[in-house]
């Protein structure tokens, strides 16, 4: 084994390089250093400042939920309209300003430069651009908060007729019209740097870089950012045809009917139409937020075991085929919806089938943690507890996943808790893993580790004691968006005595979050000082000259690759990791530019 | 669905074969010292910005992809009545042609380091698109004024609604081409407009395609094309 390698390799001499350098764009002022910045770590930055802040709201607005939930009649200020506001605003902002930005625009921008060894981005200026309609796009969901009417109520989904009509909040108001703004706008925000994120992997990898010896992190972000690319415009299409049946009267997902006992102007729409576009962009966005955290998650436990992944190129073609699949399963939503049974079957397979490549995942990741030196740090219990969550997630996936099952409990609290388990508490826990793992590099100065580990082990138990009870309060048919459930038969009092549970564990997960964010602003002030590579990590961004990366990301010369990401622990070697731009023994190190 | 479904298809073989291209069976644990990835090599002669306008097509592609597909699932329900297709969109469609072929012409003068040929070229590709967009608003006109609203029923709306995303995109490139016209026009250099010409050139052929798809579609000829689809579906 070990000749195979100097065999087939023998050191020799390089020829020079045809990487071309770039030329960077470099900033004159304080403005353009640090708001209007062109640079991909400091839009990095922002972007994921943005998500965090706008996610605090969502957290309170799930206090709230949880409040009315677990005590129903106490809080009289959340009246039937405002818990509609709640839940709608909620989960678009989960799901869509918070987990997609983070993960795309957060860690794509900051990692996706520094671990192909590039200077910054393709096409830095319109990367700056997408920053600020991302950050108008939540400013105008923001404003719908304060517009008459408060925001809408539709539920995240925005089924029509409904969501534009008079019984629902913002519907005949202005808050759907600038919820759909929003999104409109978030979509062309998230083009402009997708398409940044896309070709800066295809164009701006260093020498050396071939695709297979990517670190994970960033196949992950590059298949989610292809997948959303072509995802999204679904979600574009079905808010401008919902706008222009709100303010131009057409009916394209309108058919006739009776409001409030007046026959209203719309007529010959086709709601099920919504649904599809919908779902189409639906589906594929579980993924977009699962690919990323799949490929953090497999460099954590690989950095923090000190274990090469175990069948690496296993995990690529899974991402690739789990990209692929996610299209193909979108109307195992819309079981419910009296599609044609053939149509069910069909959907339910192709949904079971996803099993197969995530599954492989795990395993994967399990077998890297085999035998391995763990370090049970902090991105690592993050790192860990996403696994079997996102297991537990993916276990009632395949539940819901069979049209028969699913009938049953559509529209109940264990659909709730299943997308909350697979695509709410997993990847945040990555979120978090992610940024204890690179915050020394991003700031420069270590997090408090105490603190960390509080934030982990209440978070973690606390997520549980949320969602766990909610799947058996779902399967005694508790139904999802009531306000108040009141003396219904079939809910017995053990149940409500499980949401007053459930709801004194969410409030104290919630208050875990602003330790975190006390941590974070602390840290940045107060913390140790962080080496460059606290970690003994192997790939590129461990490796930069200074820390934080400067302007540029590496001195002079680009890094050369000589080796995949994954060399933890290699026999013989005198460190229990090679770094990515480390030269084979006999070979002397090169600049990409001879 | 179908269209859509179609379209992601083709984006999957495309992939497919990009990534075939990619050595994805390398065993990178086995592999040190610089590989110098010819093909991929290869792919980097090819300007940044040329690979971003393609993955940009394909975004544009989607979207339209998947208005074809609203459109064709709408058409499905027995009360469809698609309207009457004014013969000004046929002098319009004429123009389009000429946009491109303009801009076509543009490129190989670009090429050939033809000054007055560029200019030329990108005012005639520049002049007949604004034509065809005036062309297109006309064509709004005489449908409104024949009873066409666009409330009037949801064939109505699709027709408005696809011929103004079209234009839209169309008045997009506008921004750009006459940027790269103003540029030739001030008298810069034409081997540093050569990029600028093809981008638009390749813009303007990809929505060339996109309308003559549309027009097959909103026309109806394409209808027995999508009866065949639906016809193989069940």
């Amino acid at each position: 084994m070990v000749d195979v390698l100097s065999d087939t390799n023998p050191p020799t001499a390089i020829p020079p390089a045809e990487v071309a350098d770039v030329e960077l764009y470099h900033p004159k002022s304080w403005w353009t250093t640090y708001v209007f910045s062109q640079d991909a770590k400091v839009i990095a930055v922002q972007y994921s400042l943005t998500a965090l802040a706008i996610g605090m709201v969502a957290l309170v607005l799930s206090w709230l939920m949880r409040l009315q939930l677990g005590f129903p009649g106490t809080f009289s200020f959340i009246d039937p309209n405002m818990y509609l506001q709640f839940i709608t605003m909620h989960g678009m902002i989960m799901v869509i300003y918070l987990l997609t930005a983070l993960f795309l625009g957060g860690f794509g921008n900051y990692l996706i430069p520094l671990m192909v060894g590039a200077r910054d981005m393709v096409f830095p200026y319109v990367n700056m651009l997408s920053y600020w309609v991302y950050l108008l796009a939540v400013l105008v969901l923001v404003a719908s908060f304060f517009v008459p009417g408060g925001p809408t109520g539709a539920g995240w989904t925005l089924y029509p007729p409904q969501a534009i009509l008079q019984g629902t909040p913002g519907g005949n108001e202005p808050g759907i019209i600038l919820m759909l703004l929003s999104l409109i706008l978030f979509i062309i925000g998230f083009t402009m740097g997708g398409l940044n994120y896309v070709v800066t992997v295809l164009q701006g990898r260093t020498r050396g870089m071939t695709l297979m010896r990517m670190p994970l992190t960033v196949w992950g972000i590059f298949t989610a950012t292809v997948m959303a690319l072509l995802a999204f415009p679904a979600l574009f299409v079905a808010s401008v045809m919902m706008l222009l049946d709100r303010l131009l009267g057409t009916s394209f997902f309108m058919p006739m009917l009776v409001e409030m006992g007046n026959l209203t102007k719309y007529g010959g729409g086709s709601p099920l139409l919504f649904q599809h576009l919908f779902w189409f962009f639906g589906h594929p966005e579980v993924y977009i937020v699962a690919l990323p955290a799949f490929g953090i998650v497999s460099d954590l436990i690989s950095t923090h075991a000190r274990k090469n992944i175990f069948g690496y190129r296993m995990m690529v073609w899974a991402i690739v085929a789990i990209g692929a699949l996610s299209f193909i399963v979108w109307a195992h939503h819309m079981y419910v919806s009296g599609m044609h049974p053939k149509f069910g079957f069909f959907f339910a397979t192709t949904t079971l089938i996803i099993a197969i490549p995530t599954a492989i995942k795990v395993y994967n990741w399990v077998l890297t943690l085999w035998r391995g030196d763990i370090h049970l740090t902090v991105p690592m219990l993050f790192a860990l507890a996403f696994i079997i969550t996102f297991v537990n997630g993916g276990l009632t996936g395949l539940f819901l996943g069979n049209v028969v099952v699913d009938v049953p409990l559509s529209d109940t609290m264990f659909v709730v808790a299943h997308f909350h388990m697979v695509m709410g508490v997993a990847p945040i826990l990555v979120v978090f893993g992610g940024i204890y793992h690179w915050y020394p590099k991003v700031t420069g100065r270590m997090y408090n580790d105490a603190l960390g580990k509080f934030h982990f082990w209440v978070t973690f138990l606390g997520a549980y004691a949320v969602f766990f009870p909610m799947h058996y309060v779902g399967l005694l048919g508790m139904p999802r968006r009531y306000h108040d459930i009141g003396d219904t038969s079939f809910i017995p009092a053990s149940a409500h005595d499980l949401n007053a549970f459930m709801s004194i564990a969410a409030l104290i997960v919630g208050f875990a979050q602003l330790v975190f964010v006390y941590n974070l602003a602390w840290s940045l002030f107060r913390g140790e000082k962080a080496s460059g590579n606290p970690w003994g990590g192997t790939s590129l961004e461990w490796q930069t000259p200074q820390t934080p990366p400067g302007h540029g990301n590496w001195g002079k010369e680009l890094p050369v690759v000589y080796r995949w990401a994954y060399d933890y622990s290699v026999p013989g070697a005198p460190k229990d990791f090679i770094p990515q731009n480390e030269p084979p023994a006999g070979m002397a190190a090169q600049g990409a530019r001879a | 669905m179908t269209a859509i479904v179609l379209f992601m298809t083709a984006i999957a073989a495309i992939a497919a074969w990009w990534l075939s291209q990619q050595r994805l069976a390398d065993k990178p644990w086995l592999e040190q010292g610089v590989i110098d990835d010819h093909r991929s090599v290869r792919a980097s002669s090819l300007p940044a910005a040329k690979i971003g306008l393609g993955v940009f097509l394909a975004v544009v592609g989607s979207l339209f992809a998947l208005f074809v597909s609203a459109y064709t699932m709408r058409m499905e329900l027995v009360d469809w009545r698609a309207l009457p297709v004014p013969p000004l969109l046929w002098f319009n469609t004429a123009v389009l042609i000429l946009s491109s072929g303009a801009l076509q012409w543009a490129q190989g003068a670009a090429r050939r380091d033809d000054r007055d040929d560029v200019l030329t070229g990108l005012m005639a590709g520049s002049i007949s698109a604004l034509i065809f967009l005036i062309g297109q608003l006309l064509a709004w006109r005489q449908l409104d004024a024949a009873g066409y609203f666009l409330t009037a029923n949801p064939a109505n709306a699709f027709f408005y609604l696809i011929t103004a995303t079209h234009g839209l995109h169309l008045l997009g490139g506008l921004v750009a081409l006459g940027r790269t016209t103003a540029k030739a026009w001030r008298g810069v250099e034409i081997p540093r407009l050569r990029l600028s010409v093809e981008l638009c050139t390749m813009y303007w052929h990809f929505l060339l395609l996109v309308w003559l798809i549309l027009l097959a579609l909103l026309t109806g000829w394409a209808d027995d094309f999508v009866a065949l689809c639906r016809q193989l579906l069940t």
